[in-house]
């Protein structure tokens, strides 16, 4: 058999942190690990020092519950905390406080499209709270100085976590990827997290198996820990299904068990076996009574979801008839689309030569700064007055693309730029007029090259009426008024 | 004038009235505790020097007449599992043995910001894990009525310190008894408060689903007034109730009539001792000519009171005591460079008593894959029926009467092989805890000249009834006034 004899089947596990302003179960800042000061946001909780104990934060829950209800789970009006037990440095208390068997969401699904292919839909088991562990920094050995070392820092620890759990029904990698791209944009949509995946606030699991197409049965899985970008997700992912593939080909038994991922080598590689699973002694939480959840906040958090990309995407292409590739790339980003819109809003005119503009020049001078849209200098009504001008004639399209630039360097509104680069298009005949006899006065050989029948050289004249006026000149008016002074060309032929 | 053997209350009036400073009442209870406790050993800690400080500053209170509190310049101590700020907390573990918290426990600054004068830390049976103080890793401490016996646990020093006038009050822990039990053993007062009555922040957990924060006093009236201090909501314990604190001292009424009290009959089927079956009889008809009328009710699912504590505890231990690694503080186990695993093992190994290792060794089993639902499952499902035994009883008393312990004090060594005998020693504690309710154990009599502790066990936020029950006994009694003699006494 070959490759495509064989169906893969993924499921995924996404740990988000929450975008809060304290910790999990502390008073503690949630702080950028990556900047601050090692145990410089700490307290007896985090560190676990003897005597502490966890207060859920409430934010977090809200936090939680908006992931839910986007991704269409049910919010359980009684969730437990549970401890997960197990030995490791940076996990202070010996255990971390997670949900078990009863999260706080469950039984949900999103619908996503895979490049190029067609809507699948992914149901969503669950999405569970938890906290995030401390970091653990190791140190090799320094020969004849130091033994290698391990440093804690303990701000990470404590800062909430969503787990998220798809169900198996991811049949590619390009699936995998259309689901955790969404997951990603649905987060950043409600705020809740950055999407920044090389801070490690966001991380993949890929629960990995293949069977003989056509089997209703799942093949043994294996789980792919520590995915930190969405390369390492379907490098991983597709090497795990070739690899249990080429297993089973050669009449072999695929092993359930955990696999980390070596990018470098572009290979998995085994971390434990199932008989040396965890056992994390799973029960619920002592010191934290179950949470209940009033039906009042849950329709309260409902009410104040934002639009979410699926939704925005449909009403931009039906209801605003922007073109695919715009609408993809401007839902892509939430701020992004406010930005449309708001410019939109002062427009009044076809959406599409909006988002034109958004999508190309403006998103062109963003990537060649590194500004994002937020720092943008383009208010967007002055985009859309920018956009005006164009439409009405009194600019052209290399006016606008240079008005553009001044106004993004300076923030200054388009008709003062317009103004002072003297950039408003003549289209006044009679100005014109001297102009074009002036080119032709000054280029009789061509006059006569062109009326013997060579018509393409119309172009030329033109460029030479646009030379003199900088550009300003209104191209079909020049046209009309070079056929009427040159008279017609003899048919070529 | 003995200063160091007042009640709080007769010491807050002399406060009050100028008649002493709490830097005299401090230094006397100081001096006591230099005098009486290297035959006793309640203390793992003295903070002589922080003690006069508080004292002075509570005087300084006490001369403004502002803000001053019942327990303003009061001297006492705490069992050794509370955390006090910049007091060595040792929880009697060598693996805790110099650790020093940086923040106070909730009990702890409430009583700070009440005044009231921390003189030191007491012994207790490692992380509260005995009955006897014998499985402290420091020390043994003595039953002040009879050094060559236990004070009980596992707030043996609490009780002893109390009982020998060393701090005119304690607090203590009970998880499953460890409040009431020295309290029994030792001739003076205590409460089991409802759980979550008292906040359980700062404190070092044992079983975090029973710990409960106590007082020992000298009376009733005197532990009312401390836990009225200590009791309340607590926003850093999720777990506290929410519920007001009522004002304890109005609820007592010496005058019994009206009140219904209910005999369980499982609890005086149990091998009790003549001598404390006698006692507990006794009192039982000093509170009926009290006014009390006295009906026989049943908790029939009694004889599943120590194993629904012990799986329960044992696992929620297992998992409480993991902190203790070696990573971030207390005992580190090699001096200089090992992996972590060694370091775990070490320090674990070394750190902890056998007590301690058989219980997380029990909990850990009792929490694995294959084995939760067939034990720490089950027992959360009996500990329901234990809680609906109580339910029922208390639909028909208002109150249950009961010895604390089937014996007295027993000798040092006596038990201590034998952990099952240990175990059943806390069999009419015991059930308070996984049962959701309040117990006061108070002292009703002597035999052969060792203290016997009844207890007043109430229903959940039952502790205005516990107290009134409780304080008119004493009212009528004088059992708790009797003080050991532990003048010139020395145990080697």
């Amino acid at each position: 058999m070959t490759r495509d004899a064989y169906e893969p089947v993924i499921g995924m596990e996404i740990h988000a942190e929450l975008r809060t302003k304290s910790k999990m179960f502390c008073g503690c800042p949630v702080v950028d690990t990556t900047v601050a000061e090692p145990n410089s946001a700490i307290c007896p909780v985090c560190t676990a020092l003897p005597g502490a104990m966890p207060v859920v934060n409430r934010e977090a829950v809200a936090q939680a519950m908006m992931v839910g209800l986007a991704l269409n789970c049910t919010i359980n009006e009684s969730s437990i905390f549970a401890r997960k037990n197990y030995f490791y440095p940076d996990l202070p208390k010996g255990y971390q406080i997670s949900q078990y068997d009863f999260p706080l969401a469950t039984a949900g699904w999103i619908e996503v499209t895979p490049e190029g292919g067609e809507p699948v839909r992914i149901g969503i088991t669950r999405a569970h709270m938890e906290e995030d562990t401390a970091k653990s920094e190791h140190y090799p050995a320094i020969w004849q100085e130091t033994d290698a070392y391990t440093l804690v820092d303990f701000n990470r620890s404590g800062v909430p976590l969503l787990e998220i759990v798809s169900e198996p029904d991811m049949h590619s990698t390009a699936e995998a990827l259309a689901y955790g791209t969404a997951i990603r944009e649905i987060l950043r949509y409600l705020g809740v997290n950055s999407g920044d995946m090389e801070k490690g606030v966001l991380r993949f699991e890929a629960n990995v198996s293949v069977r003989p197409l056509g089997s209703e049965t799942l093949g043994t899985r294996t789980e792919i820990k520590n995915l930190n970008s969405f390369r390492a997700l379907v490098q991983a992912s597709e090497y795990e299904i070739e690899r249990q593939i080429g297993v089973l080909e050669a009449g072999g038994q695929v092993v359930q068990e955990t696999l980390g991922w070596d990018a470098a080598r572009g290979v998995t590689y085994s971390q434990r076996s199932k008989e040396h699973a965890h056992d994390y002694r799973y029960f619920p939480e002592p010191d934290l009574p179950p949470l209940h959840i009033d039906p009042a906040w849950v329709d309260e958090v409902r009410g104040a979801l934002p639009e979410l990309p699926a939704v925005k995407y449909e009403r931009f292409t039906t209801a605003l008839g922007l073109p695919e590739n715009d609408a993809r790339i401007l839902v892509g980003e939430r701020a992004l689309a406010d930005y449309f819109e708001a410019a939109l809003a002062a427009y009044g005119g076809d959406p599409s030569e909006i988002s034109k503009w958004v999508v190309g020049e403006l998103s062109f001078l963003m990537n060649r700064d590194g500004v994002g849209i937020g720092d943008v200098k383009v208010a967007p009504d002055a985009l859309s007055r920018l956009v005006t001008l164009l439409v009405k004639g009194t600019i052209n399209q290399n006016g606008a693309k240079d008005v553009l630039g001044s106004m993004f360097e300076t923030g200054r509104p388009p008709d003062e730029i317009v103004k002072e680069k003297g950039l408003v298009q003549i289209s006044d005949s009679d100005a014109l007029a001297a102009v074009v006899q002036e080119v032709i006065d000054e280029n009789p050989d061509e006059v006569r090259t062109y009326l013997a029948g060579k018509a393409t050289l119309l172009q030329w004249f033109m460029g030479q009426v646009m030379r003199k006026t900088r550009g300003r000149a209104k191209p079909p008016v020049v046209l009309a008024l070079l056929r009427e002074r040159l008279g017609e060309p003899e048919s070529a032929g | 004038m003995d200063l160091h053997s007042l009640t709080i209350r007769a010491a807050h009036d002399l406060l009050r009235e100028g008649k002493i400073t709490s830097v005299e009442l401090t230094g006397a209870v100081l001096d006591r505790i230099a005098k009486v406790d290297p035959a006793v050993r309640a203390y793992v800690t003295v903070c002589h020097d922080e003690a006069m400080a508080e004292a002075a500053t509570a005087d300084a209170r006490l001369r403004s007449g502002e803000d001053v509190t019942l327990l303003t310049g009061i001297p006492y101590g705490v069992k050794d599992c509370l955390s006090t700020n910049g007091v060595r907390t040792t929880c009697s573990s060598a693996i805790l043995e110099d650790y020093v918290p940086r923040y106070d426990a909730t009990a702890i600054s409430r009583l700070r910001e009440a005044g009231a004068v921390l003189v030191g830390k007491h012994n207790m049976d490692e992380f509260g894990m005995g009955s006897s103080c014998e499985n402290s890793a420091l020390f043994n401490t003595h039953n002040p009525w009879d050094l060559a016996r236990v004070p009980g646990g596992s707030s043996g020093g609490s009780a002893a310190a109390v009982a020998a006038d060393m701090g005119l009050f304690s607090l203590g822990e009970d998880t499953g008894g460890s409040v009431r039990m020295p309290a029994g053993f030792c001739g003076v007062t205590g409460l089991k408060p409802t759980y979550g009555r008292v906040s359980r922040y700062g404190l070092i957990a044992l079983a975090s689903s029973f710990d409960s924060i106590g007082p020992f006093a000298h009376d009733v009236r005197d532990a009312a007034l401390v836990t009225e201090v200590i009791a309340g909501h607590d926003p850093m314990d999720s777990t506290s109730t929410t519920a007001a604190v009522p004002d304890y001292a109005a609820c007592m009424d010496r005058d019994l009539r009206g009140v219904r009290l209910g005999i369980p009959e499982e609890y005086f089927a149990l091998g009790i001792d003549p001598g404390v079956d006698r006692a507990v009889r006794a009192a039982i008809d000093q509170l009926a000519d009290l006014g009390a009328e006295v009906v026989p009710v049943s908790l029939p699912h009694t004889k599943y009171a120590i194993p629904i504590y012990y799986l329960i505890l044992t696992a929620e231990a297992s998992s409480n005591l993991a902190r203790f690694d070696g990573v971030r503080y207390g005992l580190s186990l090699p001096e200089g460079g090992a992996d972590v695993i060694d370091r775990y093992l070490q320090t674990r190994e070394r750190g902890f008593g056998d007590e301690v290792k058989r219980r997380i060794m029990l909990g850990t089993f009792a929490l694995s894959a294959g084995y939760y639902d067939a034990y720490y499952l089950r027992a959360q499902r009996v500990r329901t029926l234990l809680r609906q035994d109580f339910e029922r009883a208390f639909e028909q008393v208002d109150a249950l009467i009961a010895p604390v312990c089937p014996t007295t004090a027993f000798k040092i060594g006596e038990k201590i092989d034998d952990p099952l005998q240990m175990y059943l020693s806390d069999i009419h504690v015991v059930a308070a805890n996984p049962g959701g309710v309040c117990a006061l154990a108070v002292p009703c009599g002597f035999s052969e000249g060792l203290p016997v502790g009844m207890q007043v066990i109430g229903p959940p936020l039952g502790e205005p009834t516990v107290f009134r029950i409780g304080d008119a006994y004493q009212g009528a009694t004088e059992w708790h006034l009797a003080r050991p003699g532990v003048e010139g006494m020395s145990y080697d």
